[in-house]
C-alpha cells in the first residue's frame, strides 16, 4: 500500500477482504455437504455457509459499484485469482477433523462478530445496513462455534486433545486476522470499522474466556504468526479452493443456460 | 454421535397459539438440541418459539392398549356437539 492511499481505495480493499473471507469460508463449509458427522450438524453447517455466501454477495455488490470498472459481483468472486483474493488465511485452512472445523469457525466468528458490530455504526448507510443484517447471523454463528469449542475442550479425553491440537495449529493464522494494517487504520479514522486496538482486546478477551471454560490452554502470547493474506500472499490451499469454486465460470464464462 | 440422546422438537408458529410437535433431533445436550432444532425446523421462518424435550421424558400410550383406551369413545356420539339438535330460535352459536 502506498502512503497516499485514499479512503476510497481503502474502502474498496476492505470490502473485498470482508467479501472474500465470507466467500472462502462459505465454500470451505460447503465441502462438508453430504459428509458432516451428523444430519443435524450438516444442516447447521450449510445454514452458516449460506449466511456467509449471502453476506459475501452483499459486500461484493457494493465493492463492484465502488470499483466501477465494469466487473460485477460475480466476476469479482469467480474471475479473480489467488493473488487478488484478500480473505484471511484462517478461512482457507482445510476442514480437518470436526475440532479443526469448529476451531477455525470460532476464531473467525469471534473476529467477525466484533467487526460486524462496529460496521453497523458506520456513517456509510450501505455498509451499516449490510452489517445490521449480518450481525444477527454472525451472533448465532459465534454462539454455535463457541459452544462446540467448549464441549470438545471440556468433553472426553480424546475430544479435549483434538480441540487443543486444533487451537494450537490454527493459532498462527489469528494474528493477521485481528491486527489492523493501513487499510483498517485509514477506515477507522473515517469512522468505518472497529477501533483496531479495541478489536484485538475484545477478540483476545472473548477467546481466552471460551478457551478457559473449555479447559484449553491458550497458545503463548509471543507465538509466531503467518502474514500476507492482506496483500494476496496465501497458503497453498487457496488455489485449490478457487480451482474448484471458479471452474464453471472459467470454463463457460457467463453461461446462462442451465 | 451415535450415542447422542434424542430430543423432541415443538415449534410455535407466528400465528399459532400453541407449540406443535414437528420432529426430533439428536444432540449432545439440551442447548445444542435447541440450536439443531433452530437449524432444522425454522429455516423457512416457521417459528417464533422452540421447545426441546428429551424423548426419554415422554411417557407414551402403548399400542397394545389402543382398544381399551380409544374404542369406548367410538360409540358415544352424544359427546359431540353436533349430536344435539338446536332449536331454530337459538340461531348460530
Amino acid at each position: 500500500m502506498s502512503k497516499t492511499m485514499t479512503q476510497q481505495e481503502a474502502l474498496q480493499e476492505y470490502l473485498l477482504r470482508l467479501a472474500d473471507s465470507d466467500m472462502i469460508l462459505g465454500q470451505r463449509l460447503c465441502e462438508l455437504c453430504g459428509k458432516a458427522p451428523a444430519l443435524e450438524e450438516e444442516m447447521a453447517l450449510m445454514n452458516v455457509a449460506l449466511d456467509l455466501v449471502g453476506q459475501a454477495r452483499n459486500w461484493y455488490e457494493y465493492a463492484a459499484e465502488l470499483i466501477d470498472d465494469g466487473r460485477s459481483a460475480d466476476e469479482l468472486a469467480f474471475r479473480r485469482d489467488a493473488h487478488d483474493y484478500r480473505n484471511a488465511l484462517m478461512v482457507e485452512q482445510p476442514n480437518g477433523d470436526y475440532a479443526v472445523t469448529m476451531g477455525r469457525q470460532f476464531f473467525f466468528d469471534a473476529w467477525h462478530y466484533f467487526t460486524i458490530a462496529a460496521l453497523t455504526k458506520a456513517p456509510d448507510e450501505r455498509i451499516a445496513s449490510i452489517a445490521a443484517k449480518a450481525a444477527k447471523e454472525v451472533q448465532y454463528h459465534l454462539r454455535r462455534s463457541s459452544e462446540w469449542v467448549k464441549r470438545f475442550g471440556d468433553g472426553t479425553e480424546e475430544s479435549h486433545q483434538r480441540m487443543q491440537t486444533a487451537v494450537d495449529d490454527l493459532w498462527r493464522f489469528t494474528g493477521e486476522m485481528i491486527e489492523a494494517d493501513e487499510v483498517e487504520q485509514t477506515l477507522f479514522k473515517a469512522g468505518i470499522g472497529p477501533d483496531p486496538e479495541q478489536l484485538v482486546a475484545d477478540w483476545k478477551g472473548l477467546v481466552n474466556e471460551v478457551l478457559a471454560e473449555a479447559t484449553l490452554t491458550p497458545p503463548p502470547e509471543d507465538a509466531w504468526m503467518y502474514r500476507g493474506a492482506k496483500v494476496g500472499h496465501h497458503t497453498e490451499h487457496l488455489g485449490f479452493i478457487l480451482a474448484e469454486m471458479q471452474f464453471l465460470q472459467r470454463a463457460y464464462p457467463d453461461a446462462k443456460t442451465w | 454421535m451415535a450415542d447422542w440422546p434424542l430430543y423432541e422438537v415443538f415449534v410455535r408458529s407466528k400465528h399459532g397459539l400453541n407449540h406443535k410437535h414437528v420432529g426430533s433431533v439428536h444432540a449432545a445436550d439440551a442447548e445444542m438440541a435447541m440450536e439443531n432444532a433452530r437449524d432444522l425446523y425454522t429455516r423457512r421462518s416457521e417459528g417464533v418459539s422452540i421447545w426441546v424435550v428429551p424423548s426419554s421424558a415422554i411417557t407414551a400410550s402403548s399400542p397394545d392398549e389402543k382398544e381399551i383406551l380409544f374404542d369406548p369413545s367410538d360409540d358415544k356420539v352424544y359427546r359431540h356437539a353436533s349430536f344435539y339438535k338446536l332449536p331454530d330460535e337459538v340461531g348460530h352459536m
